[in-house]
């Protein structure tokens, strides 16, 4: 991989420093005034929050293992159905149900992993994307997710038996303490003496094997996680939206988890968290012109390849000199 | 056994598609390294193409057939000069990203245009009817395409494996410095080397507004089992992707008869199992 898609510096643990740590809080307050402001709609924060979990999932892959999978959507649409089968059929509580989607995305992620990191670049791409069409055809055509209607009437029910997550105000600080964590978690991992080899991958594979990593298994784990992760999100997202459709687990979604990455800034902890807000809102506000929201996603896409590599997070931390 | 082999007809017509796309994504590939998710658009354009000479200019059948590829080729050398070279020297990544970006606002542009329901392409005079072979009916059109299109993946292959034009494209694969320093021009050679792929895909969709109906979004699935169609045959063989092309489009055929419920997804199944055995594909060598 060419250090063209990575600029990891060596540094401190990203957290365990007073900046770090003031940028966390930072966010974690913002997010949680914002629904008191009545400017924006709680449900759309949280739907971007869902997406923003996502694409954080999807980061750790592409921007600490330099592995562009262009198949990601199968996990949040794994996730998402499962998690709402297991509440709408099973009648599992929220906790479990959030659980069993992950559990679910983790396994197929395991599977498909095992299948796509044996190529790299854009093989790994198109082998993502191919699985993920797949995944999509068995959604389509399995009984229990109603085809083209999806799953809908999700109950919400209690979480861990106490936060009753049908009212909309412990349903939005759930979301966003589920959304923290899964955040963290990640930043936890890229600072770890695994997220170091992770990077050693991506910048130089063929050094990281005969230094004696093997490097199969390191992005086969870092891939499992992303797409629990991933998963969760969706998991999340069927929570949030009680319903779980077809639309999570097509290609164009898995395209929009690309471009949101992209937009923030690859490789950057905020980045897919920055990205993700703006196209949420972009497909948002949009609506309105139909098919051209489709065309504006390409021109943001082409823009972003020819000039804005580094993302909106990463020019500003290159302005900043941080 | 009528269904049996026009299940293994409509195979062998898509297998005709897939390796004409594949082809183009591998010649593609070779020269520039990067995978063109245009593709399906570009093939999509072809179809339009043609329907416009047909409904503004009167021209038919085979003047689109002649016409559709060089428009479209002219277009993708355009795109390659303003594009694609600014971003040869980054990660190959970004080639796919810029690609599915154009993939993204030529599908979005068309659908605003001519909304998501297709329009009919009829079939050319000379070509329609069939005949009757005795075991089963087979329509001129489709024996027509299927003929036509191995003769076009033969005749690229011929011209890249066997001619001193391709020797200079492959040597210009391998080490295209090398290539430049005996004085041939090899940004020229990529600028024409991506027209002629994206003319490919032109004429596959020339060749397909007759069968299927001309509509935005007729590439855009379709390419993806083409990927997979790619990743089975190996990224680094002409041969391999057509051959993988016709014998995966057969598969489905035969899937279609016997296991109906398993024809869309047969594709990326055949593509995992190869993955396990051989992670280069089946004609690939190891990168």
């Amino acid at each position: 991989m060419s250090p063209a898609l990575g600029r990891a510096k060596p540094r401190l643990p990203r957290l365990a420093n007073w900046s770090g740590g003031l940028g966390f809080a930072l966010m974690a307050l913002a997010l949680a005034v914002l629904p008191l402001t009545n400017l924006v709609y709680p449900y759309f924060i949280m739907e971007a929050l869902c997406f923003a979990l996502f694409a954080c999932a999807f980061n750790l892959l592409i921007g600490y293992a330099g592995l562009l999978s262009f198949g990601h959507a199968m996990f949040l649409g794994t996730g998402g159905y499962l998690c709402a089968q297991a509440a709408t059929a099973w009648g599992l509580p929220a906790g479990l149900a959030l659980s069993t989607g992950t559990a679910a995305a983790a396994l197929l992620g395991l599977v498909v992993g095992l299948l796509s990191v044996r190529r790299q670049g854009i093989y790994f791409a198109m082998i993502t994307l191919a699985l993920a069409q797949m995944v999509y055809f068995f959604f389509l055509q399995a009984p229990f997710t109603h085809g083209e209607d999806g799953i809908q009437g999700v109950p919400q029910g209690l979480l861990f038996g106490l936060f009753d997550l049908s009212n909309q105000t412990t349903l939005y600080y759930a979301t966003l303490v589920v959304f923290l964590a899964g955040f963290l978690f990640i930043v936890r991992v890229i600072d770890s003496p695994f997220g170091e080899v992770l990077k050693g991958v991506r910048e130089n594979e063929s050094r990281m094997i005969s230094l004696g990593y093997k490097v199969d298994r390191y992005k086969l784990l870092a891939f499992v996680l992303s797409a629990a992760l991933a998963g969760l999100a969706g998991a999340l997202k069927a929570i949030v939206t009680q319903s779980a459709s077809l639309t999570d687990a097509h290609w164009t979604t898995s395209g929009d988890v690309v471009l949101m990455t992209l937009v923030g800034g690859m490789g950057t902890i905020y980045g897919p968290v920055v990205g993700a807000f703006v196209i949420v809102a972009m497909q948002q506000y949009l609506a309105q012109f139909g098919q051209w929201v489709t065309v504006i996603q390409g021109l943001v896409f082409v823009a972003c390849v020819l000039l804005f590599r580094r993302g909106i997070v990463g020019e500003v931390a290159r302005w900043l000199r941080l | 056994m009528a269904a049996l082999y026009g299940q293994l007809l409509i195979g062998l017509i898509n297998g005709a598609f897939y390796a004409l796309l594949s082809l183009g994504l591998a010649v593609i590939f070779g020269m520039l390294n990067i995978i063109n998710f245009a593709h399906g658009a570009f093939y999509m354009m072809g179809a339009f193409c043609a329907w416009f000479l047909l409904h503004r200019f009167g021209l038919n059948y085979w003047w689109a057939l002649a016409l559709c590829p060089l428009i479209m080729g002219l277009f993708g050398a355009l795109i390659e000069r303003t594009l694609l070279r600014w971003i040869s020297s980054l990660d190959h990544i970004y080639g796919l990203l810029l690609t599915f970006g154009l993939a993204l606002i030529i599908q979005g542009v068309f659908l605003n245009e001519f909304g998501s329901s297709g329009m009919p392409y009829g079939i050319p005079h000379a070509l329609s009817g069939g005949r009757n072979l005795g075991f089963m009916f087979l329509p001129n059109y489709r024996a027509w395409v299927i003929g036509f299109s191995i003769v076009v993946c033969f005749a690229t292959w011929f011209g890249i494996e066997r001619t001193r034009w391709g020797a200079y494209l492959r040597a210009a694969t391998e080490n295209p410095e090398l290539v430049r320093a005996f004085g041939i021009n090899v940004p020229r050679m990529i600028t024409l080397t991506y027209g002629f792929g994206v003319a490919l895909a032109a004429l596959a969709g020339v060749m397909a507004a007759p069968i299927d109906q001309v509509r935005p979004l007729m590439g855009a699935d379709f390419i993806i089992v083409v990927f997979a169609v790619v990743v089975v045959g190996g990224m680094g063989s002409i041969a391999g992707s057509i051959l993988a092309g016709f014998a995966l489009g057969v598969i489905e055929g035969l899937t279609k008869y016997f296991y109906p419920e398993a024809s869309s997804t047969i594709v990326f199944v055949v593509m995992a199992l190869v993955l396990l055995a051989r992670p280069a594909g089946l004609f690939g060598r190891t990168a």
